[in-house]
């Protein structure tokens, strides 16, 4: 609780006191009234002295609307019609709910602050004397080694020159798992260190640094404003003033018919405590703030509250599959062999490709290390011919190992040869169009091939089975070859993808996808961030996948998941749709009261008990409802 | 150039509205937007009516606002 906080707390209970002692006079003690009208002004002025001050400094500003101005004459006109306890009842039962309303709204801010408690508060790095000490991370420069101790944060994005370690990257992915980091790898500023110590070389300037983009794209995210958003600043806009001419008029135009001037003015009063929107006012935008906070804490960064609303009237997802669906990364999935033992296929393959640095001989080596364990074979030095567009071509106890493409089996083996061995071996083999297919020869024999393919994330299914679940149409558009796709679609169950498209086809069938979509309803794309940012930035909404470190990614899209996981966008979804939930609850729910209570006011069944519940209490129950969102998951 | 103004003790979501309004119709500012959250109003404007702009907002969040503190970052 803050310092304000408790004094306005201590007002209100030594102002609670007075009024239980002036309502003890009354009942008990005969006094005249005019003792009595002065104990309440006493109380009155203890409770609301704040409220007064403020209502007199708006007048003089010409803010008439203001709330406090209207509550002080209601207040006012309550003790004119000498209704004494009333008045102060209403004044006191106001500020306890100004008070709720701002521990609730103090309450989210503290939320607010440790969701963004990733800031890295300094660096540690050796001043001239070789010591080491604390430096402000604005201040250090690119390619400055600065040396993170267990339990501090990283302060900014750099390469680890020295030391192991583990690292807690919670704040960011919302992965539980500590990533392990070696010397050489590259380390995220507001990753916490677990384990060891390590020096880092920085990479990146504080401002540039991911934390601080993290940071201020969190809370820069409600600037651009929900629809929602901006029909509450509308609705409040015309709201109070109808309401206090309405109160002007039940003032006047009931009571020059009937002549009961007290009765309708009383009831005007009430009218004027309803008059302020603020229940809307403060839980709308602190909904979404709450829901783009959640996001955040699950590692997926939202870039305005308008692209949360919109994420809920999704109806079609578009998805790229590398990088996206698939990890991106190859690995030999299928070894056939024929005139030899598939151990022998894999070693030779391995031995012919050990010098290359392409992602598909770094994959054929896995795959051996994997299964042999032993490398030794792997540091001889015999010679390896590298034929561009075919492939390799390595000497090995005498022989010539050939590994590559069909051409090169054409070319090693004779045109005539690989035609009849095609016929022989390969006749209606379906791997050769899932994947890259590695042939390998081995003198003039013909020894089998080796695919190798990109691999499905682990929670790719689960994504799509949500997707679809929620009734999404879902199209899968790929570069890729129709052989990979068909087995990729095949395999997570989507029904609808392309293949073979440039990044421009990619463009038009998104635009096509977009004029098939209903009116209300919103297209995503899903890419990797990497040579789709025209399409992230046709789609109404874009998002990136595996934006850790991605500059790129996080600039194009408009929200960024942080991991590799596709199933975080079911997750994003989700919490979309229950913070709608949550505002269109708080809309309803508060101008729903409001209305009642006007009307029943308006009759002269509600008092200004039930017309202060409906301004501070609502606001309260709404502010309340709307901090639910920050703890969406 | 963007500005970020501190706005203390901003206790009044319907006022930061206001504020926000008010500011964005002043002359020369490009945007302007108040968090009433993180009790930060930033300031999009070109750098040489900066000076005066952050004048003129301050006397509105004081004309709007009295309680608040008006703190440059």
């Amino acid at each position: 609780m803050t310092k304000k906080l408790k004094k306005r707390l201590y007002r209100i209970i030594a102002g609670a006191v007075c009024y239980a002692a002036c309502m003890a006079l009354e009942k008990l003690v005969p006094v005249s009234n005019n003792v009595l009208l002065i104990a309440f002004l006493v109380t009155y002025f203890i409770i609301g002295g704040d409220v007064l001050k403020g209502a007199a400094q708006n007048i003089i500003k010409g803010q008439i609307f203001d709330e406090k101005f209207l509550m002080v004459i209601a207040t006012i006109g309550a003790f004119l019609s000498s209704q004494y306890p009333e008045a102060v009842a209403v004044m006191l039962f106001y500020q306890i709910g100004e008070w709720f309303q701002s521990y609730a709204v103090n309450k989210s801010r503290r939320s607010i602050k440790d969701l963004m408690d990733i800031r890295p508060d300094y660096a540690n790095v050796y001043n001239d004397a070789g010591e080491l000490v604390n430096v402000d991370p604005d201040e250090v420069s690119i390619g400055t080694t600065i040396v993170v101790k267990p339990g501090e944060k990283i302060p900014l994005d750099g390469e680890v020159i020295k030391g192991e370690t583990s690292l807690d990257t919670m704040a960011l992915t919302g992965e539980s798992l500590p990533r392990e980091i070696h010397t050489g790898d590259e380390v995220i500023s507001g990753c916490i260190n677990l384990s060891g110590v390590i020096e880092v070389k920085t990479s990146k300037e504080f401002g540039e640094s991911t934390v601080a983009k993290i940071l201020n794209l969190v809370e820069n995210a409600t600037a651009k404003k929900a629809e929602a958003e901006n029909f509450i600043s509308k609705f409040a806009k015309y709201y109070t003033p109808i309401v206090v001419f309405l109160a002007v008029a039940l003032a006047i135009i009931p009571s020059v018919i009937t002549g009961a001037w007290g009765k309708w003015v009383y009831r005007a009063l009430c009218f004027l405590v309803i008059s302020c929107p603020c229940a809307l006012v403060i839980s709308i935008p602190l909904s979404f703030f709450g829901g783009i906070g959640a996001a955040s804490k699950a590692g997926i960064l939202v870039k305005g509250s308008n692209y949360l609303e919109a994420l809920a009237n999704a109806e079609t997802i578009v998805m790229d599959k590398t990088g996206t669906l698939t990890k991106g990364q190859f690995a030999v999935t299928k070894i056939m062999a024929v005139n030899e033992s598939e151990q022998r296929v894999l070693a030779y393959g391995a031995f012919a490709e050990r010098l290359s640095t392409h992602p598909i001989s770094k994959s054929i080596m896995a795959a051996y290390q994997q299964k042999n364990g032993d490398m030794t074979i792997m540091s001889s030095n015999e010679a390896v011919e590298e034929k561009a567009g075919f492939g390799v071509i390595a000497c090995k106890d005498g022989g010539k190992i050939a590994v590559g493409n069909e051409k090169l089996m054409a070319h090693v083996l004779g045109a005539d040869a690989w035609a009849a061995c095609k016929e022989k071996y390969l006749a209606g083999e379906k791997a050769l169009s899932e994947g890259t297919i590695c042939h390998v020869a081995y003198n003039d024999t013909y020894w089998g091939f080796l695919l190798i393919e990109d691999q499905l994330k682990e929670d790719a299914a689960d994504c799509v089975t949500g997707l679809k679940k929620a009734g999404m149409r879902l199209v899968m558009l790929t570069g890729d070859q129709k052989g990979v796709a068909d087995k990729v679609a095949g395999q997570l169950g989507i029904t609808e993808y392309y293949a073979e498209l440039l990044p421009g086809d990619k463009v038009d069938h998104v635009e096509k996808l977009l004029a098939e979509k209903s009116e209300k309803g919103r297209l995503i794309f899903v890419g990797d961030g990497i040579n789709d940012a025209p399409v992230l930035a046709r789609a109404d909404i874009g998002i990136a996948m595996g934006g850790l470190g991605s500059d790129a990614a996080i600039e194009a899209a408009d929200i960024v998941i942080m991991t590799d996981e596709p199933a975080k966008i079911t997750t994003a979804m989700h919490i979309s749709k229950e913070t709608l939930k949550i505002v269109k609850q708080n809309i309803i729910f508060a101008i729903g009261v409001k209305v009642l209570v006007l009307i029943l006011a308006a009759l002269g069944v509600a008092s200004m008990w039930w017309a202060v519940f409906a301004d501070v209490g609502v606001a309260f129950i709404a502010i309340l409802n709307a901090m639910r969102a920050l703890k969406l998951k | 150039m963007k500005k970020t103004v501190i706005l203390e003790d901003l206790d009044c979501a319907h006022c930061a509205g206001k504020i926000e309004e008010a500011v964005n119709e002043l002359k020369d500012v490009e945007k302007c937007s108040v968090n009433f959250l993180t009790q930060k109003m930033i300031i999009d404007a070109d750098e040489a009516a900066m000076d005066g702009i952050l004048k003129e907002a301050k006397k509105i969040v004081k004309k709007i606002e009295p309680d608040v503190t008006f703190t440059v970052k």
